[in-house]
């Protein structure tokens, strides 16, 4: 290894120059504000273990809630008897459909999914009944003796099947609340095509084949990934005097929860309070309801707090996985590798329920053809309902899986033309100005050709050959198991580029709110900054009082816990929480300022010939440019307490055009390049990541420390989806629930990574960021699936690769 | 049942045990100590772990009757009493991991700060050198993090060991 990357601390790659290249000031100098790495505010209780996950809590009175769910992937329900299972000593209560108060459905999209099934089930996992014990093995044991009858159904397991086939059977007997646009046979949740270039004129595919010197086309498949966040589907509700409930929960976002449980309790939505609890990562999987209705239902028929922990094997079929995939791809391009045309069909596998399937559509159309400048697309992606594991939102939504085909294809083009993959990428890289598939045009900095460059010429680590001594097996393949000292291992080195969208996109109105309080607190100034935002992990509590300490000068920052009595901030999801809830907290710290400023003229603390927008905060004194500091904020505020709330909108977006596939439908642009070293045990198909670097634009790096942080988890995620990681489902059954047979990235497969970081600004966004957390598992992926392809010679058309795929030996 | 035994030097007892329940539940749910988490409760990602006679173990896989008139050593065992700002004085490993940001969601955190303890007491507390990274790696090879790619992590561990040596013994056990 030439360097080691973990020596650089918190100093970002040669490209990060703290902020040179924004243009954009901060208002103040403020210590511990943006663009510095204070440590997290959370940091402390969570490494002394006194942090309160949302499965920590605790009532003297509380009953623990369990769920029973449908052993058939497919069935209908004839009947349900529960009366053993209330029979059993300790049992408090135990639910059906039938005690659902309200609406019998929700969903995030499209409100198709019963709180607990009815008529029929629809996956493996189901929900079918609920108890209340005062242990939960009482509940467990409990549940057993419900006596559910069913007359099991044919599984429509084949997401292909599922969308082409008009025999195929219906998986939702009546199609419920979606876009006739998007598409009206019976399976299939939406169907989004792009057509630019000659294909939108009708042109076939056969006429630009004909003009293309090169052509490749090819079939890949992305398997399902778990998103196997640590903290499991937890919380705790409490049944309140006044008739609603209180409910303690991990998720991501507290408003669409209550939105969609309140309907079900049949309650008016402010009877539903809620408070995030400390939540153990996300990445999509709390996008969706788990127990929420549950544990609600369970603590207003007791009257007792009711707590809800799922197991790991209940956490596989308890949240939606990211959408399998299965893609054909063809691309044509000159003899000089520029690109001619592309023809893109992408079936994505929603499972059983909508969740957030026509969104993923949506960007897995508008990002299909990726990050390169192609005269000539078509595109088809389809969202499916299948009898499978729903799937829904997971890091990378839709772009994940279209990065993979898309990168396996510039490196089958590179291939087929003779040139370097970095070289024919650069060809045909967009940037600022160029149109993706959609007609959107890239209104901001995006240096991808400069991106490609650095990467390329990153320090590459010692070959083999280099290394004094007989390998650390350690370090080879198959690592402590010792299965080689060297022999059979091939080096190989693979690019990835991916192209993903940030903020939620097509017409969501996506705001978050910002309550932001100044006053003195033992002699000195300290702000609250108060949003229902979720922590989920990322650090967005750190970066809120980074902000509020930069805009308003002062060095005490605190943050309320995020819960529904001020408005939503949106979800933390598509990397969109540092923009919009940033941009929220900015706002109201900034109208903040400007009462502090009248208060100061109206207390004659600053001289009228001041002009108002010569004053600033610094250091807990409003200063002027002419006269420095004029007043601590102490004498301007007194006994008074400044408090403003403030919504937060970025630009609005578009609907794709339903047959074009045309429109602005995203706001912001993000942008990762992996390149990846692996040595590959070519006899036994065991792959070690040698080295996996990084360059990543985020417009401003708010706080280097955990930006890193998110780049390099983001890219370990990437590296389990390219080599180990598949929720295997065969006939719509999940075989491996578990961490023993669903495997993740140890500290022994990741390996050290180097992270370069451009700032170039966004022109439109808070401060210049650029949402971070989802670009590096786009490209890392492919750049480590390519690698493997560059040791073996071996195609490799499915993520994650297999053993037997590399040994050539596959099914 | 009655279980009794020693957690972080203290006599504890719970009674109305299930026999079916681990060490991890009872830790967790009776004993008012919910820093040993439950992110499998499978012993294949190393959140709960503790010390059971000074070895580390998955708390999930032992049987709470095990744990029998044994010595327990839980994360909340490794600070030390009040902080300046009302908070526990963190241990070196902890501190590591608070400062080089090896802490994100933090489900992990807690048994990966024992572990490192555990790797710290038994190379430098021991009176070896500070252990290299394929050391750490193999040390921290059962501890499952989602979020932070483990280079934060290694750095963590890599700077209390370096702490640890420069200002005496290591590790808490």
């Amino acid at each position: 290894m030439t360097a080691d990357p973990s020596m650089q601390g918190d100093r970002l790659g040669a490209g990060a120059d703290s902020g040179a290249d924004t243009g954009i000031g901060l208002s103040s100098r403020a210590r511990d504000g943006v663009g510095a790495s204070p440590r997290r505010p959370d940091g402390t209780l969570k490494a002394a273990g006194e942090f309160a996950f949302s499965s920590d809590m605790w009532m003297e009175d509380m009953l623990w809630g369990m769920t029973l769910r449908s052993p058939h992937p497919h069935a209908r329900i004839r009947s349900v008897d529960v009366s053993a299972a209330l029979a059993v000593p300790g049992v408090h209560a135990v639910l059906t459909h039938e005690d659902v108060p309200g609406e019998k459905h929700y969903g995030l999209e499209t409100r198709d999914q019963p709180v607990l099934a009815f008529g029929k089930v629809r996956y493996k996992g189901e929900p079918v009944a609920i108890a209340a014990a005062d242990h939960p093995e009482t509940a467990r044991r409990a549940l057993e003796r419900v006596q559910v009858d069913y007359e099991v159904l044919e599984p429509v397991a084949d997401a292909r099947r599922a969308a082409f086939d008009p025999d195929c059977p219906p998986v939702h007997e009546q199609r419920v609340g979606s876009h006739p646009e998007h598409g009206t046979a019976a399976n299939i949740v939406r169907h989004q095509p792009v057509r630019t270039g000659a294909f939108a004129g009708g042109a076939e595919v056969a006429e630009l084949r004909g003009q293309a010197a090169a052509v490749v086309t090819g079939e890949y498949e992305v398997g399902m990934q778990d998103q196997a966040f640590l903290g499991p589907e937890s919380g705790l509700a409490v049944p309140a005097p006044d008739g609603g409930v209180d409910l303690y929960i991990a998720t991501q976002w507290l408003h669409v929860d209550q939105n969609q449980i309140a309907p079900c309790l049949g309650l008016d939505q402010d009877r539903v309070r809620m408070t995030l609890a400390g939540v153990g990562g996300a990445f999509g999987a709390r996008e969706d309801l788990s127990m929420q209705i549950h544990a609600c239902m369970l603590a207003l028929r007791t009257g007792r707090p009711v707590k809800f922990v799922y197991n790991r094997e209940e956490s596989f079929f308890g949240h939606v996985h990211r959408h399998p995939a299965t893609m054909r791809f063809e691309h044509g391009a000159d003899a000089e590798g520029r690109l001619l045309y592309a023809v893109l069909e992408i079936v994505l596998d929603g499972g059983a329920y909508a969740s957030t399937t026509g969104a993923v559509v949506g960007v897995a159309s508008s990002l299909g053809a990726g990050p390169y400048e192609i005269p000539h697309v078509s595109i088809d992606a389809y969202g499916v309902y299948t009898t499978n594991p729903p799937c829904g939102a997971m890091r990378g939504f839709g772009a994940v899986q279209a990065c993979f085909g898309y990168e396996s294809q510039m490196d089958r083009l590179a291939a087929e033309l003779d040139l370097h993959p970095v070289e024919l990428r650069m060809r045909n890289a967009v940037g600022q100005g160029s149109r993706i598939a959609t007609g959107q045009r890239i209104d901001m900095p995006l240096p991808m050709a400069e991106m490609l460059e650095r990467a390329r010429a990153m320090p590459l680590p010692a070959g083999r050959g280099e290394l004094e001594g007989p390998a650390d097996p350690r370090t080879l393949p198959g690592g402590v198991a010792g299965t080689s000292r060297g022999e059979g291992v091939v080096r190989g080195i693979g690019y990835g580029v991916g192209l993903k969208n940030l903020c939620f996109s097509e017409t969501f109105d996506d705001y978050s709110t910002a309550r932001v309080r100044l006053e003195v607190v033992g002699g000195e100034p300290a702000v609250l900054v108060h949003t229902a935002a979720a922590e989920v992990g990322q650090g967005l509590v750190t970066l809120q009082a980074q902000i509020a300490r930069t805009e308003l000068g002062v060095d005490r920052a605190t943050i309320h816990p995020a819960d529904t009595s001020v408005g939503s901030a949106g979800s933390s999801s598509a990397s969109r929480q540092s923009y919009v809830t940033g941009g929220a907290v900015k706002s109201a710290c900034e109208a903040v300022r400007a009462r502090l400023f009248a208060l100061a003229r109206e207390r004659g603390l600053v001289e009228p010939d001041h002009p108002e927008d010569g004053l600033a905060l610094e250091g807990g004194t409003v200063v002027s440019a002419r006269h420095g500091v004029l007043a601590p904020l102490a004498d301007v505020l007194g006994e008074a307490a400044v408090e403003e709330t403030r919504v937060f909108r970025h630009r609005p977006t578009r609907m794709l055009d339903p047959t074009t596939g045309q429109g602005d439908s995203h706001v912001q642009f993000g942008m990762c390049v992996h390149r990846a070293v692996v040595d590959v045990d070519v006899e036994l198909g065991l792959v070690k990541v040698v080295a996996l670097d990084a360059v990543q634009d985020v417009g401003r790096a708010m706080h280097p420390q955990q930006l890193l942080g998110q780049i390099q988890g983001g890219s370990a995620q990437g590296l389990g989806l390219a080599l180990m990681e598949e929720v295997q489902v065969a006939d719509s059954v999940i075989r491996n629930p578990s961490f023993t047979d669903y495997l993740i990235p140890t500290v022994l497969d990741t390996p050290p990574m180097r992270i370069e970081v451009l700032e170039h600004a966004d022109p439109h966004a808070p401060y210049g960021l650029r949402g971070a957390g989802e670009p590096p598992t786009l490209s890392s992926t492919p750049a480590i699936v390519a690698a493997v392809r560059d040791a073996t010679g071996r195609g490799l058309t499915h993520a994650p690769v297999r053993p037997e795929d590399i040994v050539g030996i596959g099914l | 049942m009655r279980v009794e035994f020693t957690v972080n030097g203290e006599d504890v007892a719970a009674e109305d045990v299930w026999p079916g329940e681990s060490l991890l539940y009872v830790l967790r749910e009776r004993l008012g100590l919910p820093g040993s988490k439950n992110a499998c409760e499978q012993g294949e990602c190393g959140s709960c772990t503790v010390y059971l006679d000074g070895v580390t173990v998955c708390a999930c896989m032992v049987a709470a009757g095990q744990a029998r008139g044994r010595r327990v050593g839980t994360v909340e065992g490794l600070t030390g009493g009040e902080g300046a700002v009302g908070e526990s004085r963190l241990s070196t490993v902890q501190e590591a991991f608070v400062e080089t940001g090896a802490v994100q969601c933090g489900f992990c955190t807690p048994g990966l700060v024992v572990q490192a303890d555990s790797l710290i007491a038994r190379t430098v507390g021991a009176g070896g050198p500070a252990p290299g990274d394929a050391e750490i790696r193999e040390a921290l090879a059962g501890n499952l993090c989602r979020c932070t790619g483990y280079e934060k992590i290694l750095e963590a561990v890599r700077t209390a060991a370096e702490r640890e040596q420069a200002h005496g013994t290591g590790g808490a056990r």
